[in-house]
């Protein structure tokens, strides 16, 4: 498969818009900082982390006999539940489920499992108006866009491209940006198609084994909009999104919204264990790569994610490069991780587009290690994956540097002298990749073991 | 080899040994529930009012639907205007004003207030009209999730749902709109 553009390259392209960059980064942090608010409201919030984490590893390493009771649980329900080992797999079925029951109008809310399987794409090429029903991403959808953030999906767009696109596809006033006019715009629109629709498309956030039922979680709520109104329910969920118990989902929706936005709870928490009355009911569980992940001891942990979308907001770079430049359906750290498990060869330089800060674990609800994973995949692909760019150089020369101490103060003496009197195009050149939209820190006078010499010396 | 077989193959191939489940957690919740109630209402969008009689409710909707066609209630407590005995389709609520319903839980932690099917009719309607008004006894307030999903079972009912505030978005360069597909309010009567 041919190399994706490098995440470097793709976010050069992003950042060429100072301004928007700025407030895409700027938004997020203020989301991200909502989101500690709310946090620290829970005195129990660490012990949730961790057992919402110890319940995903009690699901990763039982996920045959839970997906089997849940299964037989389901059906017993009289949910029809099919498997789909690949994305091709699960879009075939949604699509032999819409012509048995010859339907026409279909409507979606949010789930990025199909998007992973690209099923709009393949149901629109056999004919069928796929309308997405969350705001975010009808707004994308019109734009011909993947989503940017898991949770808000056209972050990287102004209201006044927005209204643009309103006004092309919604005949809105030209030139009307206000989000509560282009909302009501858009209500309207939708409320139509929910009307008018057959059949509604989910996603699943959480399946419940002991139960054989499935939770949905929106602010809009669009999904319950969609499945009670249509005759056909279509729930697609990846293997992962398992929890044993009911009760357990006390653990995660505390956790979830909170680490999403700030929210205690999205406004809509609905789980659906039967069809209406007359109605259809499907699920389909898909693999897709999530068994190979379960197979790699060092990134299994990454399957617990509960798609949250606070590693994104936490990022420096993510909230500095955006959604885009990852060129995978899951973006971000989170994305970095799971992406290469998929594809390494199309996703090998995601995981050098971090700091290593950590930041992203320490915010992670449900505790991935995912700064140690990123530092393990850079292993992987170092050794086996394509040579990149710049930056491996100058780790290589860095290493050298660093091992010979004597090169290293004297490079470091250079360094200082150098960079106080370098013209900034010196330093910020397109052959130092450190040095893009990053101001380096002032150069100190002195060095530390100078000055820890001089200062322990003045100690006697 | 199925599809099912096959996953669940790889599944026994790659699983590591099984790790314990852990139990189910209590965590004591101990606020003023009625205020804290309020507040996490307020947060998300809607509006609580602690009501002494019923009486709060019927000048609620003098002073605000008087007009209205279509009042859809399902509590015997206040009356609407709408039979939804009428709708054999949940398409016949599209033009539904307000929906009047009766709450089973509330959690004063995030305002959130459980409705199973059987207090909903059609499971469109809390969705459908364009604005929700939720009646709650005082006495069925609790503290957190965990207390509420140790009373509640979901199987119990096809299809429940917590509604902790009125239809919202934030997609539009992160400004809070309510009333994105759904109810364009929602107001909860605290009942003693
Ligand atoms: S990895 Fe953690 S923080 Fe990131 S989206 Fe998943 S659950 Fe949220």
């Amino acid at each position: 498969m041919k190399a994706a553009p490098t995440h470097a390259a793709a976010a050069e392209e992003f950042l060429k818009d100072s301004e928007r960059s700025h407030w895409h980064d700027e938004t997020l942090w203020h989301v991200r900082s909502k989101r500690d608010v709310s946090a620290q409201k829970i005195p129990e919030w660490e012990q949730l982390r961790t057992l919402a984490s110890q319940i995903k590893d009690h699901v990763l390493s039982n996920l045959d006999n839970l997906l089997l009771q849940f299964e037989k649980k389901a059906q017993a329900n009289g949910i029809e539940v099919l498997w789909a080992k690949d994305a091709e797999e699960h879009n075939e079925h949604v699509l032999r489920i819409l012509e048995e029951n010859q339907v026409r109008q279909l409507v979606k809310s949010k789930s990025i499992l199909t998007e992973e399987c690209g099923l709009n794409h393949f149901l629109e090429d056999k004919g069928y108006d796929v309308v997405d029903t969350d705001l975010g991403e009808r707004i994308i959808q019109f734009n011909k866009q993947v989503p940017s953030h898991i949770v808000m999906p056209a972050i990287h767009l102004k209201k006044k491209e927005i209204g643009d696109i309103f006004h092309k596809h919604l005949g809105t006033e030209a030139g009307a940006d206000d989000p509560k006019y282009l909302t009501e715009a858009a209500r309207q629109h939708l409320r139509q198609k929910f009307i008018q629709a057959h059949a509604a498309i989910t996603g699943v956030n959480f399946g419940i084994a002991e139960t054989g039922g499935f939770v949905v979680c929106t602010n809009e709520g669009n999904a319950d909009m969609g499945t009670h109104l249509a005759d056909i329910h279509i729930a697609c969920m990846g293997i992962e999104k398992l929890i044993p118990r009911a009760a357990d989902l006390g653990v995660y929706l505390r956790l979830l919204a909170r680490s999403a936005t700030g929210q205690s709870i999205t406004n809509y928490t609905s789980h659906f264990h039967r069809p209406r009355k007359g109605k259809k009911m499907y699920l389909i569980l898909v693999d897709n790569g999530r068994t190979k992940q379960l197979g790699r001891e060092d990134f299994r942990n990454s399957l617990k994610c509960i798609r949250c979308g606070a590693c994104m907001n936490t990022c420096p770079i993510y909230r500095r490069s955006s959604g885009f430049s990852y060129n995978s359906t899951v973006p971000g750290p989170i994305g970095s991780i799971l992406s290469p498990g998929m594809d390494l060869n199309k996703h090998s330089t995601l995981p050098f587009a971090s700091t290593l800060c950590g930041s992203c674990s320490d915010v992670c609800p449900v505790k991935i290690n995912i700064h140690e994973q990123l530092y393990k995949w850079r292993q992987v692909i170092t050794k086996e994956g394509p040579p990149q760019t710049s930056k491996r150089w100058a780790m290589r020369f860095g290493g050298q540097v660093m091992s010979k101490p004597r090169l290293f103060d004297l490079m470091g003496k250079m360094a200082r002298k150098s960079l106080s009197i370098s013209p900034r195009g010196f330093v910020y050149n397109s052959f130092n990749a450190w040095g893009k939209h990053r101001e380096l820190p002032e150069v100190p006078k002195e060095t530390f073991k100078d000055w820890y010499r001089k200062n322990r010396n003045d100690d006697k | 080899m199925t599809s099912k077989e096959s996953i669940l193959a790889a599944i026994q191939a790659n699983k590591p040994d099984l790790l314990p489940l852990p139990e189910q957690p209590e965590f004591p919740y101990d606020s003023n529930l009625t205020e804290q109630y309020r507040q996490s209402l307020s947060l998300n969008g809607g509006e609580a009012r602690e009501a002494k009689s019923l009486k709060e409710v019927t000048n609620h909707l003098q002073e605000h639907f008087r007009n209205s066609q279509m009042i859809v209630s399902l509590s015997e407590k206040v009356a609407g205007n709408f039979d939804v005995n009428m709708a054999d389709d949940p398409h016949e609520l599209e033009h539904a004003e307000v929906a009047i319903l009766e709450g089973e839980w509330g959690v004063a932690e995030n305002a959130a207030i459980w409705l199973p099917e059987e207090k909903l009719h059609h499971r469109a309607l809390p969705f459908i009209a364009q604005h929700l008004i939720v009646l709650l006894k005082k006495d069925r307030l609790l503290g957190n999730m965990h207390e509420v999903y140790a009373r509640i079972n979901v199987e119990g009912s096809g299809y429940g749902v917590f509604i902790a505030g009125p239809s919202k978005t934030a997609d539009i360069e992160q400004s809070l709109v309510i009333g994105a597909h759904g109810p364009r309010s929602m107001t909860v009567f605290l009942l003693d």
